[in-house]
C-alpha cells in the first residue's frame, strides 16, 4: 500500500524565484510479517513553474507583494489548492538571505505553504538541498563515487560534497553572475559589495568573470592562492576530483547560443571563464536539474519520515522551529538524576521555547536500561513548563521509551520519535501523523529566520 | 595407443601421483598459543565489517553493499575453496543454531520471571520435534493448571520455547515488559503468564479453547539459522481455537539484537493488540493500515 504526498518548493534566489510541486510517494518497504518501516520511495517534480526575477524593491529590500503575486498565480496555473499542499519548503536563498525583509517575505507566503510547509534558508542546508536536487547526490550513489556539486547562482556558489549518496561537507562562496549588472548599453550599473576591494564599476567584465573562476579554483585547490578566503561566506568545502555543475550559471558554461550580456550580468561571461578554466580541464558533470536545482531540493528532499514506531499524545502538529539540544553519549548514559541535571542545563539555554532533546539510545536496549533512561527525562521534563515535550533518538526504540515515559508522566503531552540523526544547534519541524498515524513527516534545518 | 604407451602412462601418472608436497608433515608447525593466551573468539567478529577479498577492484563500495545483508559476501578464497577462518565461521553459527534448537531454556526461566509453566504433550526435545501434533496440545493436568490460572481475561501473553531456547532467553521478558506496560497503558485487561515447554505455535489455539481469551499473544523462539540462533516471533491470534487457519494469525518477526529490538517490538505489539481488539481480527482479516 502506498500514498502520495503533495510537496512544494518555493525557491527565492538572488536572482530567480521559482516553485515546484511534487509527489513524494510514502510506501510500507518491510514485509507482511515485520514490523512496518514506512519510507518515501520515490520523488518526482510534477510541476516546473515559470523563472522569474525575483522582484526587489531595492538593493537591499525584496518585494514581498510582488513575490507573492508570482506564488499566488502559479498555484493556479497549476491548478492547486492551498489546503492540498501537505508538505514542502519555502527557502530564501544566496545573498538574498541576508535581505533586510527575508522574514516579512516569508510571512507573505505562510498563507500558501499549506500546514505544513516550513520557512527556511541557512547556506548548509541550501547547499545540501542543491546538491540534491542537481541529482549530484544520486550520481554518487549509483556510481559509488565522491561528487562535488558546485550551484553557481546570482550571488552565491553553493558547494555540496556527496559520497556513495551521502552528503559529506558543504560550503558557499560569494560567486555567481549577478555580481554584476549591467545597462542595455553594457554600462555597469550594480557592483557586489564583495568585489570592490578587486575591482570598480567599470571594470572590464571579461577579467572579473575570470577573476571569479579563478577564486573557484583556489578555493577547490586547483590553482595557488588566498584571495578566495575574502569569498567564503561561512565556510569551505572539502573538494573532489568530479564536479557537478547547477545552478543558473551552469547552463551558460559551454553555451554559445547568448549574446554576452544577454541576461544582463556577469552569467554568460562566467561561464565561458570557468568553462575555460581548471574546473573544467577534467571530467565534469552538467547536473540533471541546473538552474532548477535548489527549488526541487526544496520541493522533494526536504521532507523526511521519522521511524515508523514512535510515540505521541495528546498533541497538536505542526510543531515548527524547535530548536534541538543534543546529548552527549557520557551524558545520555549517566545515572537518572545527573541525566536529569544535564537536560535541564541544555533546556535552560533555549529559555521559554520548546526544544527536542536529542538522543543516540541503544541498538538493542533492556528494559531495565529503557526505564532507566526514561527515569531520568522524566524528572528533568517534570521541572518543563513548556509543551509538548519532544524527544528524538536515533535508534529504533521511541515507541517503547514514549511509551515508558508516558507512564511516568501521562498528563504531559509527549512525542518520542526515532529514526532520526539531528545535531545540536539545528531545528525541527513536525509535520501532522501519516500512513494511518503510524509515522511522522520531520524538516530539520540548519537555520531560523 | 599400444600397451607400451599406455604402461608408460600409467606410470608417468603414478610417480605424479607420489610426488613430493610441497609442505612436508615434518616441516609444519602449528601456531602456539602461550598458556595464558585464549584463541580469538572467531564469532565475536561482525560479519558485516569482515572484508576477506585480496586485491579487491573496489572495496569500498562492495562494502558498501555488504552492510545492507548478512550474507557472507567477500569472503575471499584459498585456491577453490573457503578460507578457513569462513569455515571454522560457518560451523561455529551451524553449532550455535543445533544448540538453540536442541537445547532447553534454563530450569528456573518461568519461576525468575513469574510465568506459570506448562508442558504440552511431548515427553522431550526429540519428540518435540518429530511429533508437532504433540506440540499444540496440553495433557489434562495440565489443562486444568491453564483453565483455572488464566480464565476470565481479555488478552494472553504466552511465552513458548519453540525452536530457540536461546531466543526466548535473549528476548522474551524484555518484549513482554513493554507489552504489559503497553496494555496497561491503554487499559487492556490481560491475564496471568504462561510459560510453555515444546511449544508449536498452535498451543496458543489450545489455550484459547482453555480459557476463552480474546486474544492469545505467543513470543516464540523461531527456527535458528546461521545469521542468528536468538531470533524470536510474536503470533498474536484474535479468538483462537483449535483448528483455526494459519492465515488468521499476525506475525511480528525478526525480534533481536540485529532485528528490532525487543522492548520496541514489544511496544509495537501492544498497539496492534489495542486495534485488533478494536476490529475483532487478527491475520488477514486485520487491516494494519486503513486509509492514508
Amino acid at each position: 500500500m502506498s500514498r502520495k504526498l503533495l510537496s512544494v518548493g518555493i525557491d527565492v534566489g538572488t536572482t530567480t524565484t521559482q516553485l515546484v510541486f511534487s509527489y513524494l510517494t510514502v510506501k510500507n518497504e518491510a514485509n507482511f510479517f515485520s514490523v512496518p518501516h514506512f519510507s518515501i520511495c520515490e520523488k518526482e517534480v510534477i510541476y516546473r513553474s515559470k523563472i522569474y526575477f525575483t522582484p526587489l524593491l531595492s538593493d537591499r529590500v525584496i518585494d514581498a507583494v510582488g513575490v507573492q503575486k508570482i506564488v499566488d498565480a502559479e498555484y493556479e496555473n497549476a491548478n492547486v489548492e492551498k489546503t492540498s499542499v501537505q508538505t514542502g519548503a519555502v527557502i530564501i536563498t544566496g545573498e538574498t538571505a541576508r535581505r533586510e525583509n527575508a522574514r516579512e517575505v516569508l510571512n507573505a507566503l505562510s498563507g500558501y505553504a499549506g500546514d505544513f510547509v516550513v520557512a527556511t534558508a541557512g547556506p548548509a542546508l541550501e547547499s545540501a538541498l542543491a546538491g540534491r536536487g542537481a541529482g549530484a547526490a544520486e550520481y554518487s550513489k549509483e556510481h559509488q563515487c565522491a561528487v562535488l556539486n558546485l550551484d553557481i547562482g546570482g550571488g552565491t556558489t553553493n558547494l555540496a560534497l556527496f559520497e556513495n549518496g551521502d552528503l559529506i561537507d558543504t560550503g558557499c562562496l560569494n560567486v555567481g553572475g549577478r555580481l554584476m549588472k549591467f545597462d542595455e548599453n553594457g554600462n555597469c550599473t550594480y557592483l557586489s559589495p564583495v568585489l570592490k576591494p578587486y575591482f570598480s564599476l567599470n571594470a572590464n567584465p571579461k577579467e572579473v568573470s575570470r577573476f571569479l573562476a579563478e577564486i573557484l579554483e583556489e578555493a577547490l585547490g586547483l590553482r595557488e592562492g588566498k584571495r578566495y578566503l575574502d569569498f567564503v561566506t561561512d565556510k569551505l568545502c572539502k573538494p573532489a576530483k568530479l564536479l557537478s555543475f547547477s545552478g543558473g550559471v551552469a547552463d551558460l558554461i559551454d553555451d554559445a547560443a547568448h549574446e554576452e550580456f544577454a541576461f544582463g550580468d556577469l552569467g554568460v561571461l562566467l561561464g565561458k571563464a570557468i568553462f575555460h578554466s581548471a574546473l573544467c580541464s577534467g571530467d565534469y558533470l552538467r547536473a540533471k536539474e541546473t538552474i532548477r536545482a535548489t527549488v526541487i531540493g526544496a520541493g522533494s528532499h526536504t521532507t523526511e519520515l521519522s521511524g515508523s514506531t514512535i510515540f505521541y499524545d495528546k498533541t497538536a502538529f505542526p510543531i515548527k522551529n524547535l530548536p534541538v539540544a543534543v546529548l552527549t553519549e557520557l551524558e545520555e548514559n549517566a545515572e537518572p538524576q545527573q541525566l536529569a541535571e544535564h537536560i535541564s542545563n541544555r533546556l535552560r539555554m533555549y529559555d521559554d521555547t520548546a526544544a527536542v532533546i536529542g538522543l543516540r539510545g541503544k541498538r538493542n536496549p533492556k528494559f531495565s536500561e529503557l526505564c532507566k533512561l526514561a527515569d531520568g527525562l522524566a524528572l528533568a521534563l517534570r521541572k518543563v513548563q513548556t509543551s509538548p515535550c519532544v524527544i528524538a533518538v536515533e535508534n529504533d526504540m521511541g515507541k517503547a521509551l514514549g511509551q515508558a515515559l508516558g507512564m511516568l508522566m501521562p498528563q504531559t503531552p509527549l512525542i518520542c520519535l526515532d529514526g532520526v540523526h539531528l545535531s545540536d544547534g539545528a531545528y525541527l519541524d513536525i509535520g501532522a501523523p501519516i500512513a494511518d498515524g503510524q509515522v511522522l513527516p520531520v524538516v530539520i534545518k540548519t537555520l531560523v529566520l | 595407443m599400444n600397451k607400451e604407451d599406455l604402461k608408460a602412462m600409467v606410470a608417468q601418472m603414478l610417480t605424479e601421483l607420489h610426488a613430493q608436497p610441497t609442505v612436508k608433515a615434518s616441516e609444519y608447525t602449528p601456531t602456539r598459543h602461550a598458556e595464558t593466551e585464549s584463541v580469538a573468539d572467531i564469532t565475536a567478529i561482525d560479519l558485516r565489517a569482515q572484508y576477506l577479498v585480496e586485491k579487491p577492484h573496489d572495496a569500498k563500495a562492495f562494502q558498501a553493499l555488504k552492510n545492507k545483508t548478512p550474507a557472507r559476501l567477500a569472503s575471499g578464497r584459498a585456491g577453490s575453496r573457503y578460507k578457513t577462518i569462513t569455515m571454522l565461521r560457518f560451523r561455529a553459527d551451524h553449532a550455535a543454531a543445533q544448540d538453540s534448537a536442541f537445547s532447553l531454556v534454563h530450569e528456573d526461566f518461568a519461576k525468575e520471571n513469574d510465568l506459570i509453566p506448562v508442558k504440552t504433550e511431548c515427553k522431550d526435545k526429540d519428540e518435540y520435534l518429530t511429533r508437532p501434533d504433540l506440540g499444540r496440545r496440553f495433557d489434562e493436568v495440565y489443562q486444568k493448571v491453564i483453565s483455572e490460572s488464566c480464565k476470565g481475561h481479555r488478552v494472553l501473553i504466552v511465552v513458548g520455547d519453540g525452536l530457540s531456547s536461546a531466543a526466548i532467553e535473549a528476548n522474551a521478558m524484555d518484549c513482554v515488559a513493554t507489552i504489559e506496560q503497553g496494555l496497561k497503558a491503554r487499559g487492556i485487561d490481560y491475564g496471568k503468564k504462561l510459560f510453555v515447554q515444546f511449544c508449536r505455535v498452535g498451543a496458543g489455539d489450545h489455550i484459547g479453547d482453555l480459557t476463552d481469551c480474546e486474544l492469545v499473544c505467543m513470543l516464540v523462539g523461531e527456527r535458528p539459522g546461521l545469521v542468528t540462533s536468538e531470533s524470536m516471533s510474536a503470533y498474536i491470534t484474535y479468538r483462537p481455537h483449535r483448528g483455526i487457519a494459519e492465515s488468521k494469525r499476525t506475525v511480528v518477526s525478526n525480534i533481536h539484537s540485529q532485528g528490532i529490538a525487543a522492548v520496541e517490538a514489544g511496544a509495537h505489539i501492544a498497539s496492534l493488540i489495542e486495534k485488533m481488539l478494536k476490529q475483532k481480527a487478527s491475520g488477514i482479516d486485520f487491516v494494519q493500515e486503513a486509509g492514508a
